[in-house]
């Protein structure tokens, strides 16, 4: 079976140590995290993981069923690049004077939908949200004028499926 | 319900009552004295064993849980004493046994700071627990513990680790206690599909040799009985795994014997004979699958287990039945036709003749010099009468006991199975025995083995627990010793002992004690033993290079099963 990327949507109390069990669960199978993003959700006190990984869809199932063994861990799912709407940020400190001598890096900007977030008589910061390919291509037009500093965040994604966490807490307790 | 304020040293000894914990087993340390404290307050109500060691504490908690099968307790300092429980906890973890651990730790402002006997016990003890939580808040811990006895014996058990900061034992709350009865995130038995019983019933009855393979699920689910009535009425052979050992008598007519690496020839041989293979609380263990890529290939398969994430994780199953076993087996109960099968019964028979023929007669019957350990087994079963429970360490001396052992009743076998944790069996028969006080209860132990957690000698000292010791002295480390016999032309790295005098080591802590050196002498010794009101030890010198068959090489498919 062949590899492919999965994204792993996690609903998890908010609680201290699941990062840590939930971590464990990879590095015991020797699995690398792509990425991994943890943010609150749009229900109270839960939180929501998603981790990228490059794995068979045979042994995503397997981790799911790993990471849903958990005790605090509500429900876990995965979903193909295909299956879901995804996004990632990137931010670009440069020069400044490099955006008045370099007059491409205003078109890269511009033709990237990139956003110019602040300006300082010694530096700019650029912020890119997309794709992995669109930041890794405005990273390509920008490094031969000198990047000061680069920094991408893990994937955020949403499910085109519905995820129903609401229902599922209401029927646990019920 | 009216509340008091008490100190959280208190509280936690008070939780420990609410749940029905009055015999614990651990070994103070400074961060955790004021829990001591009260202990000593409270010994009337709860009995505190002092092992020797903290691997003693948790292996004796285990012992006792798996007797009982209610929730051990273990208890330990910070740091060292924490670190010391880690072994115990792993082996539960594998082995699904249902265990709170609590552990003291540094106050909570040194958190962090390298302080004294600090360790980071949550972040260590994560990938081997069911669960585990500090408690930095005094007013959290009733409802931590309540959660903590939940979890680890709901759904598939497991242990639970506690961790509890120094000043909060000093700290008061007002104490009012609610056992835990859920957890919305925790859904410890999952629902049954009930088209998944018709499938397999379907499949169970049309099938012309259907074969079942059951575990400590079984125990765990306390579904013995169910368990033998679907086996009678639909008549298929079953065989056990090592964990699943006494949870059907031995010598009942469908049980066809243990599968797996030093399993019968039978059951392992038409493991890839059988057109339904039928999984019941079990996981699939290498150790019983051997090579998966051969494994039960021709048969469908139908697993039945409380864990989802056992279902397809070794073995692609055709059809899983989720949920308790107690209850999925009652339920396909009456879905199931009466059955007789026969000639397929037959052929395990026949290969159990075979397997006679070829080991266990020249095992039992042994007419050369040196006592096998299959001949001390069988002494054994002769005086207990399959009554005992036989707690048995790692190695060789596990797979003889597991072979031979006459199995009566549930809950008579207790082991490290899954862990493989050689120490295991003196301070687990000390749990088991103080589990179940009026079962006999015996340590088979190898002579590696036995030095490994000898120190727990003086925990039968001072509690006088009546176990019954017996030690299978082949002066090597026997299993490996095997290994590099087979499979590394008889080059015995590191397996020669030099052991001690352990005639002399038990009576120095006070226990009657003897040695066999004769066959001559063994049934007499094992009387003797056996009629022994007091805790016993009995060292049998085995024959020195005897070797374990049948045998499954690592990496060999289960029908190649060696006899020799």
């Amino acid at each position: 079976m062949k590899e492919e990327l999965y994204t792993i949507s996690v609903y998890s109390e908010n609680n201290l140590g699941l990062l840590n069990r939930i971590s464990t669960i990879f590095l015991k199978r020797h699995i690398n995290i792509e990425s991994l993003t943890v943010s609150n959700t749009e229900i109270e006190n839960v939180s929501r993981f998603i981790i990228v990984v490059n794995m068979t869809e045979e042994n995503v199932k397997k981790i799911i069923g790993q990471i849903e063994k958990q005790i605090e861990v509500i429900k876990a799912y995965y979903h193909t690049n295909d299956e879901s709407i995804y996004i990632q940020s990137a931010l670009f400190k440069i020069k400044s004077s490099l955006l008045f001598d370099e007059r491409q890096i205003q078109n890269s900007i511009k033709n990237s939908n990139a956003q110019i977030v602040t300006v300082s008589p010694d530096f700019f910061v650029i912020e890119k949200s997309g794709r992995k390919e669109e930041i890794e291509a405005l990273y390509n037009e920008l490094l031969p004028f000198g990047i000061m500093q680069f920094v991408r965040s893990g994937r955020i994604s949403v499910s085109k499926e519905e995820m129903k966490i609401s229902e599922l807490l209401n029927k646990q307790l019920n | 319900m009216s509340t008091q304020k008490i100190s959280g040293a208190e509280a936690v000894v008070k939780c420990l009552l609410a749940e029905g914990s009055d015999l614990i087993y651990g070994y103070p340390g400074g961060a955790i004295m004021p829990v001591y404290d009260k202990l000593y307050k409270y010994q009337d109500k709860i009995h505190h064993v002092l092992t020797r060691h903290e691997q003693g504490a948790i292996h004796a908690a285990q012992g006792f849980a798996r007797v009982t099968g209610k929730v051990g307790v273990a208890i330990a300092t910070s740091g060292p004493g924490a670190t010391n429980l880690v072994t115990g906890i792993a082996d539960a973890q594998i082995d699904s046994t249902p265990l709170v651990c609590i552990t003291g730790q540094v106050g909570s402002n040194l958190l962090g700071s390298d302080a004294f006997q600090e360790t980071d016990i949550i972040s260590i003890s994560t990938p081997v627990t069911k669960w585990n939580y500090q408690i930095t808040k005094v007013s959290d811990i009733p409802e931590v513990f309540a959660k903590a006895f939940y979890i680890a014996k709901s759904g598939r058990p497991g242990p639970v680790l506690i961790d509890i900061t120094k000043d909060v034992q000093f700290d008061t709350l007002d104490f009012k206690y609610e056992k835990c009865t859920e957890i919305r995130s925790y859904k410890p038995v999952p629902d049954t599909d009930e088209k998944s019983l018709q499938i397999a019933a379907d499949l169970i009855n049309n099938a012309k040799k259907p074969f079942i393979v059951f575990g400590q699920g079984v125990t765990l689910g306390k579904a013995e009985e169910e368990f033998k009535t679907l086996v009678e009425k639909a008549n298929i052979p079953s065989a056990c795994t090592l964990l699943g050992l006494s949870a059907f008598p031995t010598k009942h007519e469908l049980n066809v014997g243990m599968v797996g690496m030093h399993g019968h020839y039978a059951p392992n041989k038409l493991t890839n004979e059988c057109d339904v293979l039928i999984a019941i609380g079990m996981r699939f263990d290498d150790r019983v699958t051997g090579n998966l890529e051969t494994y039960a290939k021709q048969a469908k398969v139908i697993h039945f287990d409380i864990d989802p994430s056992e279902i397809d994780k070794n073995v692609k199953t055709d059809v899983a039945v989720l949920g308790n076993v107690k209850s999925t087996l009652t339920k396909i109960l009456p879905l199931l036709k009466e059955q007789k099968h026969t000639s397929w019964l037959q052929e395990f028979k026949d290969l159990y003749q075979i397997e006679y023929n070829e080991v266990i007669d020249a095992q039992l019957n042994a007419s050369h010099e040196g006592i096998t350990m299959a001949e001390v087994i069988e002494s054994i079963n002769k005086e207990t009468s399959g009554e005992a429970v036989i707690v048995s360490d790692v190695g060789q001396h596990q797979m003889i006991a597991s072979r031979y052992t006459n199995f009566v009743h549930p809950k008579s076998k207790i082991t490290s199975g899954g862990l493989g944790t050689m120490g295991f069996a003196l301070p687990a028969s000390i749990g088991a025995k103080m589990g179940a006080p009026e079962r006999e209860v015996v340590a088979i132990i190898g002579d590696g083995s036995m030095q490994m957690n000898i120190q727990e000698l003086g925990t039968i000292l001072q509690t006088k627990a009546a176990v019954k010791i017996v030690v299978l002295n082949n002066e090597f480390l026997g299993m490996v010793r095997q290994w590099q016999e087979l499979f590394f032309d008889k080059r015995y790295a590191s397996t020669v002992m030099t052991n001690p005098d352990f005639v002399k080591i038990a009576e120095g802590y006070s226990i009657n004690a003897n040695k066999v050196t004769n066959r001559e002498e063994l049934k007499s010794a094992v009387a003797e033993m056996i009629a022994s009101d007091e805790s016993y030890f009995l060292e049998v010198c085995v024959e020195n290079e005897g070797n374990v068959f049948p045998m499954i090489p690592t990496g060999a498919t289960v029908s190649d099963v060696r006899l020799k």
